[in-house]
């Protein structure tokens, strides 16, 4: 029981520091001399980096709002999980941690569908790649959908 | 001795702001739709009373110009406006000098009124400080601005999310609380027998969510018997 609740835990850890990272750092769109995120769009020229806010657009502000409620969903949990680890009876299932995590889930897909779909509207029409921080959110959605998932399942023993 | 040091304190407070500073108030920024009618309010804090000889006066100075022109003064009581430049016949003054307020409107703004306006004030004998400045920005509609929607929409969800937590708990209480008014009616009947059933009679009449809930809990007791 010990070994699975630890396995959870980094589980749901590991989630949550994905879905930090790929909303902090600047590299959901890359090309060769420039990156951009949620915030900022940064061109390297000269080797001078320069950094400019990102379009306010409707949309953008919409995946910062998901990713941001996402990363928020995800840490509610978290605090949920070590309180229903203490307060639940024997056989009780983490049904609010669960939903919890769920919900952050289905947050950061909404999000990064939002990206996909419509990421036309504010990067520059010129080379560019997906960068690791808009992989690392796509890969944040099944972790924390699976550990969510587990959370339902799981029943307390002692 | 404490409070004579405090007293003493806000004495000297007192006497030196007095000597310092008349604080004039404006806002930021100020944002507009082409053709609209835009307030730009001005105002200012001094410890004097209002004096009845109190100036305001406003300077505008476009985006890229150097220098900038003086577009209203309020002295004596009376408005004075600049009768050639860009706002000879726009500019109209809102304000109301014995409250502190030099607010002026600018009727029907176009793009070349983008720059900055700078309102001054003067309450004599206070006529030691700042101007205090707005830039005026005229769009055609008006532009989302960073982080409003993104606010709204997790201010939005977490609001939800206290709301449904909150009325979750307040279902809880209003459930315990019943059950425990149940409880304490039952133990009433055994104890004072008739009295109890005739305030619980009563109270239901006062109050219609009690007697549905007295009414299911009479069917409830009906059951129990055919039941047994």
């Amino acid at each position: 029981m010990l070994v699975l609740l630890l396995g959870i835990v980094i589980l749901h850890v590991a989630a949550l520091v994905l879905l930090l990272v790929s909303t902090i750092f600047s590299a959901w769109v890359v090309n060769p001399n420039s990156s951009s995120d949620l915030w900022n769009n940064c061109t390297t020229i000269n080797n001078v980096d320069r950094c400019d806010s990102a379009d306010t657009g409707v949309w953008i502000q919409a995946v910062q709002a998901l990713m941001i409620l996402s990363i928020i969903f995800s840490f509610i949990a978290l605090v949920l999980f070590f309180c229903q680890l203490f307060t639940l009876q024997k056989g009780g299932r983490f049904f609010i941690t669960g939903a919890f995590q769920i919900f952050a889930s289905l947050f950061v897909m909404s999000g990064a569908i939002i990206y996909t779909v419509m990421n036309t509207m504010w990067v520059p029409e010129t080379l560019w790649f997906y960068g690791f921080s808009y992989v690392l959110a796509w890969v944040a959605f099944p972790l924390a959908f699976i550990s969510g998932l587990i959370y339902v399942i799981l029943r307390k023993r002692e | 001795m404490l409070s004579v040091l405090a007293l003493t304190s806000v004495v000297l407070l007192g006497i030196v702001s007095q000597t310092t500073a008349i604080v004039v108030y404006t806002s930021w920024e100020k944002h507009a739709l082409v053709g609209t009618d835009v307030r730009l309010s001005c105002s200012f804090f001094s410890w004097q009373w209002t004096s009845p000889d109190v100036t305001f006066s406003w300077q505008y100075r476009a985006d890229g110009a150097k220098e900038g022109i003086s577009i209203f003064h309020f002295a004596g009581g009376a408005p004075y406006q600049d009768s050639k430049g860009p706002f000879r016949d726009r500019l109209e003054f809102v304000g109301n000098p014995s409250r502190r307020d030099g607010s002026i409107l600018i009727k029907n703004v176009d793009f070349g009124d983008n720059g900055t306006f700078t309102c001054d004030a003067k309450n004599p004998p206070d006529i030691a400080g700042h101007p205090s400045s707005v830039r005026l920005l005229v769009f055609e509609k008006v532009p989302v601005q960073a982080g409003v929607i993104t606010g709204a929409i997790i201010g939005v969800v977490l609001g939800l999310l206290i709301l449904i937590v909150a009325i979750y708990y307040l279902m809880r209480f209003l459930v315990a609380r019943r059950v425990f008014s149940l409880s304490m009616s039952k133990h009433g009947k055994k104890g004072k027998g008739k009295e109890g059933s005739q305030q619980k009679q009563a109270s239901a009449v006062m109050d219609p969510a009690k007697l549905k809930a007295a009414a299911s809990e009479k069917k409830k007791q009906e059951s129990r018997r055919e039941k047994k």
